[in-house]
């Protein structure tokens, strides 16, 4: 485990590379559901009789 | 291409999209976990240790990147030519994902050079080429946000995403021109150049985050979709 934690000396930049991807996917994939979910909103809004 | 066409009608995009996309982000949440968990538990490699796991986030991350500029070129060039106006509502749609892509690709690739070439950037042809992709999706958005007509945002930005498109096989044959990165290993004449081991998770991640791009930029599209509509019924104009 601690060899894994260590990535073989190299942990100061192996486990920033993991952080920055899933925080990079992540954020790609929150703003366009967000952006999703308004645009939906706001024309059933529209819709509305 | 005559479907291709057909699909190019806002209303029918949205009703295929809405059978597909279920299926596209499973297949793609599928394939990245498998992928992900493969790189991770991924043996050291004999000279680089597990610094090399870093390729299997930096690979397909470049590689999605340049994909995502090629897919804005191409549509754009559709917008420009046929003036369909769901090219360009696609071309748009593409460069924020592009643009993340990018910065992942250009941070890994930072953090994998560090302690296998001794330093985080160098200015040579494919680093450079490659940071000049992050600026042309950046200027590109910038371009859409500066004009207000859309008509004429989305002719200004189709001529960037054109001109910009010469960078791609600058960044493609740079590997060859003095550069600290090493050459082509994975489609190669002889066969690709890489151990089996490491080649499954690249190929499973690249594959993986080809999906989620076309995942991300389906629902972009819908939305802008859903957006434009929103925005012609407030104006009162028949949709």
């Amino acid at each position: 485990m601690s060899g894994l934690l260590n990535m073989g000396g190299y942990a100061a930049f192996v486990w920033p590379a993991y952080g920055v991807t899933v925080l990079g996917l992540g954020v790609a994939i929150a703003l366009t559901l967000r952006a999703y979910a308004r645009a939906k909103g706001r024309l059933a809004a529209l819709e509305k009789p | 291409m005559a479907s291709m066409f057909a699909l190019a009608n806002p209303k029918r995009f949205m009703d295929a999209s809405a059978q597909v996309l279920p299926w596209l982000a499973g297949t793609a949440s599928l394939v990245l976990v498998v992928g992900f968990f493969l790189g991770f538990v991924a043996p050291p490699d004999y000279q680089q240790g597990d610094t090399v796991k870093i390729m299997f986030l930096h690979v397909p991350a470049a590689w999605t990147a340049m994909m995502a500029y090629g897919l804005m070129a191409l549509t754009s060039l559709f917008s420009l030519v046929w003036r369909h106006p769901l090219a360009d509502v696609a071309a748009k749609s593409a460069a924020p994902l592009g643009a993340v892509f990018t910065v992942l690709g250009l941070v890994t690739g930072s953090l994998w050079g560090r302690p296998m070439w001794g330093t985080y950037w160098v200015w040579d042809a494919r680093l450079t080429s490659f940071l000049l992709l992050l600026f042309l999706y950046l200027g590109y958005i910038a371009l859409w946000n500066a004009i207000d007509d859309e008509v004429r945002a989305a002719r200004a930005a189709s001529i960037l995403a054109l001109v910009g498109a010469v960078n791609l096989p600058i960044i493609e044959f740079s590997v060859n021109w003095h550069t600290l990165h090493q050459g082509e290993s994975i489609v190669r004449a002889d066969g690709p150049q890489i151990a089996t081991v490491f080649l499954w998770p690249l190929g499973l991640t690249a594959l993986g985050y080809t999906l989620l791009f076309f995942v991300l930029w389906t629902i972009r599209i819908r939305t802008e979709i859903l957006e434009r509509r929103a925005r012609s019924m407030m104006l009162g104009e028949p949709t």
